[in-house]
């Protein structure tokens, strides 16, 4: 890695405006990419900041905010023998793509061990924070906490995925002042001590959404996985503005009052999803800079997916582990640390950008935090755009009141049978109803979050909740709301409309399109994300 | 006309008070006749003779004559408000039902019932079959015997009646020329043959011929055939198949046998063959009792009466007609300069109340033919033609909602259609029997199915041509002069009333503007667009929401091909395979793949059989370890490969509150993780001891008719009614079950079960696998790194 670190210093995001000179512009397909021309003097691209430089130390770096937290006794002082500690980790959804061994939560969970061996602590338990997330195998368990860690836990079941259906491990720890329920994994409430191992990969990340969403079941999610508190998170990215963070913050204090001591360790990371050299670099550069061998090697990558079906697509992408460098670790009591992680992901990820824009185009990438190792299944595809993409700003939306978003993604109708069986009848039956989420939440959501069937499997096998397909619909609800329209370049037309969306074959035709609702000549922008970017619109 | 305002005319005055019995009333002459002397002759009563079925003959007099839509205009007159008697009330007045049966000697009738019978002035024996391709003996019991069996009844009691026996024009055979109104033995065309030994020999043949289909021979080759069309469906539903096919043949050996004896006759059929002899038995035996014989050429649709177009059953032409305009007969034979002789029924009707009102004259038997040939010709080419022209303005639409266009025909000789039909069928069959060995399923099968349907159509098209292509060859001239005579003798009142002159149709209004309209009707042809391939969609989607319906107890599913895409071959391999490393994996697999042909065959021939075999390897394993590794399967193997369709259907079942059933030859731990969705599962269990297992069943594997048993057991215990139950299957051998049930579901058939399916009407499922799902060449578990490596003995060794 310190191969590929850079000698000048990284260049801060940009944005582009478009004119004549401007060569066509990347955007991400799915597996695979299309080269677009965006038409010029009223466009504009915004470029995601060159990756900031990783710790050059990170394993010092983490044994140094292990022994200076932040409003804490250093972790040491917080361990003596006959205690149960529970050390509870970030799940598979992050970072994303999985990032290249040793993973962050292998270095600073060995750490923590190490303190905690040291200080004679024997009763330890490992749990994958996954909430109504589905269960990790044991080779993503292995990727995540590394062969040492695994080999030493898991053949002794102290190390396992938390189960918010256990009808014996869950626990109430009480009401918030809004009256919401607050439930936290059994085995994590009675502990004397909760390690809450984070990786913050976006500004939503972390915080207390770690511990009161990471460790809790449906009945305390519900009360801020919901339309109204997504209508009203502007954005969900933003915290301050964040309906779901005041909510998690409440059941937070609850946490504090009648939960485990929490000693919380957040990391973040640079925007080196795709490496400085190798085969993905050409990812995170920005056209005009391409060099000659960029262009022929994303030609030829080009070219090679076109004529590969998309399941060998979809293995060829599964297969990369994004070399991601930790800018920062800090650990102690949950507010402060979460202040300082947030600062730390803004300082990557926030673009200035002056006004709104008529329509806003995106390229999904192959990946979200939802198909790691599975399927972008067409629920995803609308969660990554609507849900995701739309709400990385700051201030206000990109995108104006009543304007038109054209996202660029395949679309298949496809899911994967074992992660996302409740995907398939929510789209297949309830999408064919209604598109509306407060509808969808007031008519099936029960039904689906209390089904034995999806029980089973999400105990069981590696389901996502019964309920999961809706929090995916609702993370778009506040981008429903406020759009004109939604158009799919490139998608599978069927699978375009059950969503409400519009389907079309070419961006010019998507441009066209969208003219009938922001009128002629429109001003456009395109968010060159992933690497991630976070527009900070004034 | 109402019923209060009829006039004085002779022949209504003459019937007028009369007691009438008919025979053959639920047929489509004898409905006619009814009605007309319920509505025109007041104060007549009718008995009338009809076999009793299983309802008895009040109940089949009520639902099969007098419900019928012949009736509405008499109904509508009556049921007024003012009218005197309903029409419940009249014919409840007027009409009496007699259990009897012309196939029986004395036909079958009781002394009160021969008394009732005797009593009736007039006695119309119309009951026939006309069946053309009916069985020798039966077409010998009704048409050779049946009149001289009524009027031997009616000379034992010594009634007083006429009898009134329609017989058949072409009793005169396929023959050119003048055809006058004489008894046939008086032709010189008719050769003489003694019809009590054509009676003996019919019978004879009958017991020849269910002799001969119990041959071993023949027994084997239906037995062949059985299995070529259900596949291994079990041992009772074959021999239940087996036995239906053997009727069957039986039936066909006796219909060749009368078309063969009639041809040998001169006869185009065995129908007008036994009319011929039954005319001759009737003269020969009726005693004291006068005999009138009416003789009509070919019967069709009523010119006026009860109202134009009406029409009783899928007659002669109609079939022939239908799959002309379906594009199917490509050609037919024929010549054009032909005569078809066809005769409105309403026209025949009258011909009979006018010979009834007139009485019997000597000598007796006289004989009156009702025809229109002789003076008012319709010429095949012209028939053609009207047909054509009419399908041309009014086609019938295919179910992609495409006009059908109508062939031309070139009238060539029967021989040649008949050959270019058999070739198109020969190849066809070919075609059908390559698909039906391959290995089909889903929308294939159903591909293959359709190839099915249209050889069936292509053989129901030669049959028309085999049975009636006589008749369009049939240049016989039926003579008329005692019809005129008696047409002559009419005042103007039973003129206008009771029309039965020939020369008073005109053919291309008849044609064009009675009898096809009211023809595609009945025959419920596809006369718009619309509701084309949207059709078949809104069908699957009613039976979708019958099987869904509340009402509904019980669903049970088959597992493999219906629920999944795998099978226990596959779950053994996946864990036999879990602990192996790479090299015995590759053994392994070549292993099985060479043993693949031989579990194939076996698993064709006996599926319990082949379940038991294959279960053997299960000797030795450790229960603890199967337990846990199912629990992994259901993630990677069973759920990858599962419909989620179908899965959903489960849930949806469940939802509606019905009980869900599942009923497989597999394992019992292989789906125990399934266990969520159902409230039961019926699986194959296996004996263990020691904490591993034993290889052997503790019960007969629930497959075939074992399974339909098991259900019927199931349903018994819980109370549940299986004909308000719904099963899902993929295979003919669930054919037990799925005929059980009142609710069955074809889920991806393969091809014969996809043509069952389709033949009856039963929903037919395509449900796949999710897009998306991992694709696994074998079906091998992932190699064990995880919790316990190292401490888990084999399943199968590496050897």
């Amino acid at each position: 890695m310190a191969t590929e670190r850079r000698q000048r210093a990284p260049r801060p995001g940009l944005v582009l405006d478009v004119d004549r000179s401007t060569p066509p512009i990347l955007f991400h397909h799915g597996e695979g990419f299309r080269l677009e021309r965006l038409p010029a003097g009223r466009s504009r691209v915004i470029y995601p900041a060159e990756p900031l430089p990783g710790l050059a130390d990170p394993e010092a770096a983490i044994r140094d905010a292990l022994l200076n937290p932040l409003d804490s006794d250093p972790l040491p002082a917080l361990l003596r023998p006959g205690m149960k500690l529970t050390i509870a980790f970030d799940d598979i959804s992050l970072p994303l793509p999985p990032m290249r061994r040793p993973d962050i939560r292998q270095r600073v969970i060995e750490q923590v061990l190490d303190m905690a061996a040291a200080a004679g602590v024997d009763d330890v338990h490992l749990i994958a924070a996954l909430a109504l997330h589905r269960r990790m195998t044991d080779d993503e368990l292995r990727h995540a906490l590394g062969e040492r860690v695994f080999d030493a836990f898991a053949p002794q079941d102290a190390l396992y995925n938390h189960d918010a259906e256990d009808p014996d491990g869950m626990v109430v720890l009480g009401r918030t002042d809004h009256d919401e329920l607050v439930t936290m994994n059994r085995r994590a409430a009675e502990s004397d001590l909760l390690v809450y191992v984070n990786i913050n990969l976006v500004a939503m990340d972390g915080g207390w959404k770690s511990t009161a969403t990471g460790l809790a079941d449906y009945w305390s999610l519900r009360h801020h996985h919901n339309v109204h508190t997504m209508e009203h998170s502007r954005s969900f990215m933003d915290r301050p503005r964040s309906e779901l963070h005041r909510s998690n913050w409440r059941q937070g204090e609850v946490i504090k009052a009648n939960g485990p001591p929490i000693f919380q360790i957040e990391t973040t990371v640079n925007n080196n999803t795709f490496g400085h050299d190798g085969p993905l670099a050409v990812l995170q550069k920005r056209e005009w800079e391409w060099s000659a061998r960029d262009r022929a090697s994303f030609m030829a990558m080009h070219a090679g997916l076109k004529a590969m079906p998309p399941a060998a697509c979809r293995g060829v992408f599964g297969r990369w582990l994004a070399p991601y460098e930790m800018t920062s670790v800090q650990a102690g009591a949950v507010e402060p640390v979460h202040e300082s992680t947030t600062a730390n992901v803004l300082a990557q990820h926030l673009v200035p950008v002056q006004g709104q824009t008529d329509v806003l185009t995106m390229g999904l990438p192959y990946i979200c935090p939802y198909n790691v190792n599975s399927v972008m299944n067409p629920i995803l595809v609308m969660c990554l755009g609507l849900g995701y993409f739309f709400n990385l700003y700051r201030g206000q939306p990109l995108v104006r009141e009543g304007g038109v978003v054209i996202m660029s993604h395949p679309t298949r109708w496809e899911f994967h049978p074992v992660h996302h069986p409740s995907y398939i009848d929510f789209f297949e039956q309830l999408l064919a109803e209604t598109t509306d989420p407060a509808e969808l939440e007031a008519k099936y959501e029960a039904q689906f979050a209390t089904d034995e069937w999806y029980v089973h499997l999400y105990r069981t096998s590696y389901a996502y909740h019964g309920v999961h397909p809706f929090y995916m619909w609702y993370w778009g609800a506040h981008a429903l709301q406020w759009l004109g329209r939604v158009i799919v370049v490139g998608g599978d037309p069927r699978a375009v409309r059950r969503m409400g969306f519009q389907p079309a074959s070419t961006l010019s035709d998507a441009l066209e399109m969208a003219s009938d609702v922001v009128g002629p000549s429109p001003t456009i922008t395109h968010v060159h994300n992933p690497p991630i970017l976070m527009a900070d619109v004034e | 006309m109402s019923a209060g305002t009829r006039t004085n005319d002779v022949i209504t005055e003459s019937l007028a008070g009369k007691r009438i019995a008919i025979t053959g009333a639920t047929g489509f002459l004898g409905t006619a006749l009814t009605e007309r002397l319920l509505r025109c002759v007041p104060d007549c009563e009718l008995v009338l003779v009809v076999r009793p079925g299983r309802r008895g003959a009040v109940q089949r007099v009520q639902r099969d004559v007098l419900r019928n839509d012949a009736f509405d205009r008499l109904r509508s007159e009556l049921d007024q408000p003012g009218s005197p008697e309903t029409y419940d009330e009249m014919t409840a007045r007027r009409v009496k039902a007699l259990a009897g049966d012309v196939s029986n000697d004395g036909l079958g009738l009781d002394d009160e019932g021969r008394a009732l019978l005797a009593s009736c002035d007039i006695v119309v024996h119309s009951a026939a079959t006309v069946n053309f391709d009916s069985a020798l003996d039966d077409a010998v019991e009704v048409n050779l015997l049946g009149p001289a069996r009524v009027a031997a009844v009616l000379d034992e009691a010594g009634s007083k009646a006429h009898m009134i026996a329609v017989s058949t024009c072409y009793v005169a055979g396929s023959r050119r020329g003048a055809a006058p109104e004489q008894l046939v033995d008086d032709s010189p065309f008719f050769t003489d043959v003694g019809w009590r030994d054509e009676v003996d020999s019919a019978r004879r043949a009958r017991r020849d011929a269910e002799q001969a289909s119990r041959s071993p021979e023949r027994l084997e080759a239906l037995a062949v055939q059985a299995r070529r069309e259900l596949g291994a469906a079990g041992i009772p539903a074959l021999s239940e198949k087996v036995e239906s096919l053997r009727r069957r043949w039986v039936n066909d050996q006796m219909t060749a046998a009368g078309r063969a004896r009639a041809a040998s006759l001169g006869f185009p059929d065995a129908y007008a063959f036994t009319k011929a002899l039954g005319e001759r038995a009737l003269a020969e035996t009726r005693g004291d009792i006068a005999v009138s014989i009416v003789r009509p050429s070919i019967i069709e649709s009523a010119l006026a009466e009860p109202y134009p177009g009406w029409i009783r059953g899928f007659r002669m032409a109609e079939p022939v007609i239908a799959a002309y305009a379906r594009g199917l007969l490509k050609e037919f034979p024929g010549v054009p300069e032909g005569i078809i002789d066809v005769i409105p029924v309403d026209l025949v009707v009258a011909t009979i109340f006018a010979v009834a009102a007139r009485g019997p004259v000597d000598p007796s038997p006289d004989v009156t033919q009702v025809a229109s040939g002789a003076i008012n010709p319709l010429k095949y080419g012209k028939l053609f033609d009207l047909v054509s022209g009419w399908f041309t303005e009014h086609p019938v639409y295919d179910e992609f909602n495409q006009p059908i266009p109508v062939p031309r025909w070139s009238f060539p000789g029967r021989g040649r259609v008949a050959r270019q039909l058999h070739r198109a069928q020969r190849s066809l069959e070919t075609a059908d029997r390559v698909l039906t060995a391959l290995p089909l399923r889903g929308r294939h099968a159903v591909m293959s199915a359709t190839l099915e349907e249209r050889r069936q159509q292509l053989e129901r098209a030669s049959e028309y041509v085999e049975l009636y292509g006589a008749y369009a060859e049939c240049e016989a001239i039926y003579q008329l002069d005692r019809l005129l005579a008696l047409w002559d003798s009419l005042d103007d009142a039973d003129r206008s009333e009771f029309c039965f002159d020939p020369r008073s149709v005109d053919w291309t209004q008849y044609v064009q503007q009675v009898h096809l309209p009211s023809m595609v009707e009945q025959a419920r042809l596809k006369m718009a667009p619309g509701a084309g391939p949207g059709r078949t969609e809104s069908r699957s989607s009613r039976l979708r929401r019958q099987v869904l319906d509340p009402q509904r107890h019980l669903a049970v599913f088959d597992l493999e091909n219906t629920l999944i895409a795998s099978n226990v071959v596959a779950s053994y391999a996946w864990l036999a395979t879990r602990d192996l490393d790479d090299l015995d994996r590759v053994r392994f697999a070549a292993r099985t793949l060479a043993e693949a042909p031989r579990l194939l065959a076996l698993d064709r021939r006996d599926r319990s059989d082949f379940l038991r075999y294959f279960y053997r390897r299960f000797e030795g394993a450790s229960t603890d370890r199967l337990d846990s590794d199912c629990a992994e399967m259901l993630s990677d193997l069973i759920l990858t490969k599962s419909f989620p369709q179908g899965i959903r259907r489960i849930r949806e079942h469940r939802q509606a509150g019905h009980m869900t059933l599942l009923i497989t030859g597999a394992l019992d731990f292989v789906v125990e993780p399934l266990r969520p969705l159902f409230d039961h599962i019926v699986a194959a269990e296996m004996g263990s001891s020691d904490g591993a297992y034993d290889g052997r069943l503790l019960n007969v594997p629930p497959t075939g008719e074992a399974r339909y048993q098991t259900l019927a057991d199931f349903a018994e215990a819980h109370g549940l009614d299986l004909r308000e139950s719904v099963a899902y299957a993929d295979s003919t051998s669930d054919l037990p079950m799925l005929e059980a049930v009142g609710f069955p579901v074809a889920v991806n058939p393969e091809t014969k079960l996809a043509a069952l399916a389709r033949r009856r009407g039963w929903l037919i499922e395509h449900w796949a696998t999710s897009a998306g799902a991992p694709t696994k060449l074998l079906p091998m578990g992932p190699r064990i790194r995880g919790r316990a490596r190292g401490r888990r003995p084999a399943l199968v060794g590496s050897a």
